[in-house]
């Protein structure tokens, strides 16, 4: 059912409920946790790449005074690994390293300097493996693999799907184009490192604090790996400063931390510098793209072929999600008859990849938009054109099976055309300028859970004290994006109440019902939408008594703003709960969402990608371009994003703003690079991020398609509008200098590169050429869904 | 380098600070930091730990109304001088102009950066009350935000400078 906002509080630009607390210093994050006889902990860490451990001597750590507990692998002998086909980490090493900073031994004592001093003391002998530092290295297969021994060797995952007759597609092109493109690996670089506090309450239960960004899934795992049942283990998820999917997988140090503290009895802190972070890093995946398409005259795809190849490192992670997430989002841009896509995910030794804001789908993103711009001109199609005719319908079903409900995208598109008065500036600016066009689309939450089970994925539970506070309980973590704020601002619009009047109770697995955690871009669909329903069932509630109580039919009591409308009285909100107390005893509602059934396909990988609702985003971005220097200055974005329905605009213009300064640093300066297998520069000093004067302006333009399923129609904003940026980038330095770098990051040595390649008559492209020399399975065939067979 | 197990505690040494307007006489060791020294003996967790490197700006606190990285200052470097940390410009019931701004403005979201960052402003704004957009970008430049895109933030100090306009 939809329903409409009318109290003013759903479309308010207001403030974060914790604004303030912000501002004043006074959120407290894990860090700034303290407890009485508080221990601190401390990480060994491998200087190998990949190697054997043939010892460990930790009796000089043990024995300096000071420490009270020292751990290694065989401590924590149990296999972990947040999805359940990647259960491929421990704690602490046991056996072999597998990547420069894996956890090797742990320490516990009285402050944080004698803990450094005491893992320095700690002897580890290794005995150096083969190091498997890139994807040319992880084809072969090797003796000694980095996991096992099985016939897959370092090749970890592998897709290889048709949707469709994709043969036949070629074979009616009248134009196909191939491309090959190279997106680096980054890391998140959120400010806040990663860190943990674990205790054991005076009940004996565990109490584990963490930034974390999925406390459900950290509780799962803690009570796994420690061998403790879950009512037996509290955990809490501190504000995070800062997320981007860095904090959505468990990591050594938080149960290590749990561990240190059940071994000694005291509080444990553990928070990790940020070289630690760099190598925990579960960071964007670097992914080699080859893309070949056809198109009608008129430049309709007829059909694409899509490989992807992904440089997982050394764990599984979220990987196997994350290679199909290289391929399955393709379709919800435009219309694709005809789909094949083949993933292979390897095993490196460097610091495992994960999921960073569009997990997966940027890589992907840019191959497709840049090498949709390039087919435009091959085709004397303008970018614009090339996308409007291939546009995906809303309420349609895409050839791999996605269920498309509102969308925006030609509003998005139209919208940034318009602003940037991109049609006129197109191929017309003056020299070393230009302007590009790209676009994508993002999941409001992943359809699945991480593990299979049928239970909501989200649950809110509201409760109403005599004067009149209702306080939101939800699992829902903030890491930032204002989780928090959205479920006070859901109530209070759907209760007639002010969002800052609201109490909102989270992440914490003691108190607070289920949420899986802030990731996937699912909190404001799936946490909304199970908000709305608790707080539609407590309307109910109290609507009904009011009625009873003044004889009055339902029909004619509503709630207003801060009141009940009872025929011609105003009954002020706090006598109505009192009301609804006498009639029904503790006032209580709860509710909970789960994504409807029937919007995925049944193939192998169908449960990646659907979503119940996909947004849309737009960008133009203009560029100036120094061709001496080969320095990239963007001068402007524009960037229109389908939001469903703005909750709160001051939040939705942030993630937007925000989403727009991480993927320039993407385009023009990050990487997680490597030399061999070491990280080339694991501090912020040398991983440079834009500072506030590399920061262009950027106008946010909303567009509000309402969407049917959507709390009050709303749908994801904190990951969708990063996606377009990096190839309207691109594309803009195309059209400034008439070069092509298929690469991110466009670093100035590589736009000089591609200059001198166009001087010696080449084509003016700087990017990869060659694929791993790796055979794909034949592709499974899927049946397209009916309507499109 | 290696430790030995028996190597003595290094001695401490006596330091006398002015924090937030208070006088507070401590014994550190030679290399404490100033931003250890403010969040572990003196409990002002407001001031952040984002690098401990001196590059990420998390840890600005004002000393002698000078932007300082106290990741990077030593304690007893800092013998005598008049530190301000956030907790010392406002709170949640009386909040400084610059924290009720970028409270409005959506300036922080999730907020690690924000102490530094109203910090830095405010040493700007000290010294220049006026400052006009390019000025305030680059006070900001050596504060990190991953997450705002440091807009809303220009306009949260923009808008308290326009505020104190004659």
């Amino acid at each position: 059912m939809r329903i409409d906002p009318h109290h003013g509080v759903v479309g308010r630009a207001a403030p974060r409920t914790d604004a303030l607390a912000q501002a004043s210093g006074g959120l407290v994050y894990v860090d700034d946790l303290s407890y009485p006889s508080m221990l601190h902990g401390k990480i060994l860490r491998s200087p190998q790449a990949h190697a054997r451990i043939v010892s460990i001597d930790t009796s000089a750590a043990a024995a300096l005074p000071g420490v009270h507990a020292v751990l290694t692998g065989a401590d924590l002998p149990i296999a972990y690994g947040l999805l359940p086909v990647a259960q491929d980490e421990h704690a602490l090493a046991i056996d072999k390293v597998r990547q420069v900073g894996d956890a090797v031994a742990a320490v516990a004592a009285d402050d944080p300097d004698i803990a450094q001093r005491a893992v320095e003391l700690i002897d580890v002998v290794y005995e150096p493996l083969p190091v498997v530092a890139t994807m040319n290295d992880a084809v072969e297969i090797v003796d000694e693999p980095i996991h096992g021994d099985g016939p897959r060797n370092n090749r970890h995952r592998e897709v290889s799907l048709d949707f469709g007759d994709v043969d036949a597609g070629f074979d009616r092109a009248d134009h196909i184009r191939e491309d090959v493109f190279f997106y680096q690996g980054n890391n998140h670089a959120a400010l806040e490192p990663h860190g943990a506090v674990a205790l054991v309450e005076d009940d004996g239960r565990l109490h584990l604090w963490s930034a974390t960004q999925v406390p459900h899934y950290l509780h799962r795992i803690v009570a796994k790996v420690l061998e403790i049942p879950e009512h037996r283990i509290r955990v809490t998820a501190n504000p995070t400063g800062g997320g981007f999917g860095a904090k959505t997988d468990v990591f050594a140090h938080e149960l290590v931390a749990a561990k240190l503290a059940l071994a000694t009895g005291r509080p444990v802190k553990l928070i990790l510098t940020r070289e630690e972070v760099f190598y925990a890093h579960r960071g964007r995946h670097p992914v080699l793209m080859w893309i070949r398409t056809g198109f009608t005259g008129a430049g309709e795809i007829t059909a694409m072929w899509f490989r992807t190849y992904v440089d997982g490192g050394a764990y599984g992670s979220y990987g196997p999600a994350s290679l199909l997430y290289t391929g399955q989002l393709q379709t919800t841009t435009y219309r694709i008859p005809a789909y094949r896509f083949q993933g292979v995910r390897f095993f490196t030794n460097k610091p495992a990849c994960g999921p960073k804001r569009g997990h997966g789908t940027p890589q992907p993103r840019f191959g497709l938009e840049v090498h949709l711009d390039k087919a435009a001109e091959d085709l004397g199609l303008d970018p614009v054109t090339i996308r409007e005719r291939n546009l995906v319908h809303p309420f349609s079903t895409t050839v791999n099976h996605l269920r498309i409900t509102s969308c925006g995208l030609a509003d998005c598109i139209e919208r940034v055309v318009e602003a940037s008065e991109f049609r006129a500036k197109h191929r017309n600016l003056p020299p070393n300028r230009g302007i590009g066009l790209a676009v994508g689309a993002y999941m409001s939450g992943a359809g699945l859970p991480i593990y299979f089970n049928d239970m909501p994925q989200s649950e809110v539970l509201l409760k109403v004290d005599r004067g009149g506070l209702v306080t939101v309980y939800s699992m829902a973590a903030d890491c930032g994006q204002g989780s928090t704020t959205m479920l006070a601002t859901v109530v209070g619009e759907a209760l007639g109440l002010d969002a800052a009047d609201l109490a909102v109770v989270t992440a914490d697995t003691d108190l607070t019902p289920i949420d899986l955690g802030s990731y996937s871009s699912r909190v404001t669909f799936m946490a909304g939408n199970a908000a709305l329903e608790a707080a539609m069932k407590l309307a109910d509630l109290i609507l009904t008594a009011v009625a009873d109580e003044l004889e009055l039919d339902t029909d004619d009591v509503r709630l207003g703003r801060g009141v009940v409308l009872a025929g011609d009285r105003e009954i002020p909100w706090p006598d109505a709960v009192r009301m609804a107390e006498a009639r029904w005893g503790l006032l209580t509602a709860a509710g909970s969402y789960k994504p409807p059934k029937g919007i995925r396909g049944d193939y192998k990988g169908a449960g990646v990608g659907p979503s119940p609702a996909y947004s849309y985003s737009a960008c133009v971005a203009e560029v100036d371009c120094d061709p001496e220097t080969g320095f990239v200055a963007v001068e402007q974005v524009w960037l229109a994003h389908d939001i469903g329905r703005a909750i709160n605009p001051l939040l939705v213009r942030g993630q937007i703003e925000g989403s727009v300064h991480m993927a320039l640093g993407e385009t023009l300066m990050e990487e997680q690079a490597f030399r061999g297998a070491l990280h080339d520069g694991p501090s912020l000093l040398d991983y440079k991020i834009p500072t506030a004067l590399e920061m262009p302006p950027v106008e946010a333009i909303l567009v509000e398609s309402i969407d049917p399923e959507g709390p009050f129609g709303a749908k994801e904003v904190g990951q969708g509008p990063l996606l377009p940026v990096m190839p309207a980038v691109a594309n803009a330095v195309h059209d400034a200098l008439g070069i092509r770098v298929d690469e991110i990051p466009l670093r100035p040595d590589k736009i000089l590169a591609a200059l001198r390649d166009r001087e010696r008559d080449g084509q003016g492209r700087y990017g990869p050429t060659d694929l791993p020399a790796y055979e794909f399975r034949p592709p499974l065939p899927v049946d397209p869904p009916p309507e499109l067979r | 380098m290696r430790y030995d197990a028996d190597m003595v505690e290094p001695q401490v040494e006596p330091v006398r600070l002015e924090v937030n307007g208070i006088e507070r006489r401590l014994f550190v060791a030679p290399h404490r930091t100033l931003l250890e020294t403010l969040r572990e003996d003196l409990g002002l967790t407001g001031t952040k730990h984002g690098c401990e490197l001196g590059e990420c700006g998390a840890c600005t606190v004002l000393v002698d109304g000078v932007a300082v990285l106290s990741c990077l200052a030593l304690t007893l470097d800092a013998d005598g001088a008049e530190i301000v940390t956030i907790e010392g410009i406002g709170s949640v019931s009386h909040p400084h102009p610059l924290q009720r701004s970028f409270a409005d403005h959506g300036a922080a979201q999730c907020g690690y950066c924000t102490p530094a960052m109203i910090l830095t402003a405010k040493a700007l704004l000290d010294r220049d009350p006026h400052p006009t957009d390019r000025e305030i970008t680059e006070a900001i430049a050596g504060n990190m935000c991953r997450c705002t895109g440091y807009l809303p933030i220009v306009r949260a100090i923009a808008a308290v400078a326009a505020e104190d306009r004659p």
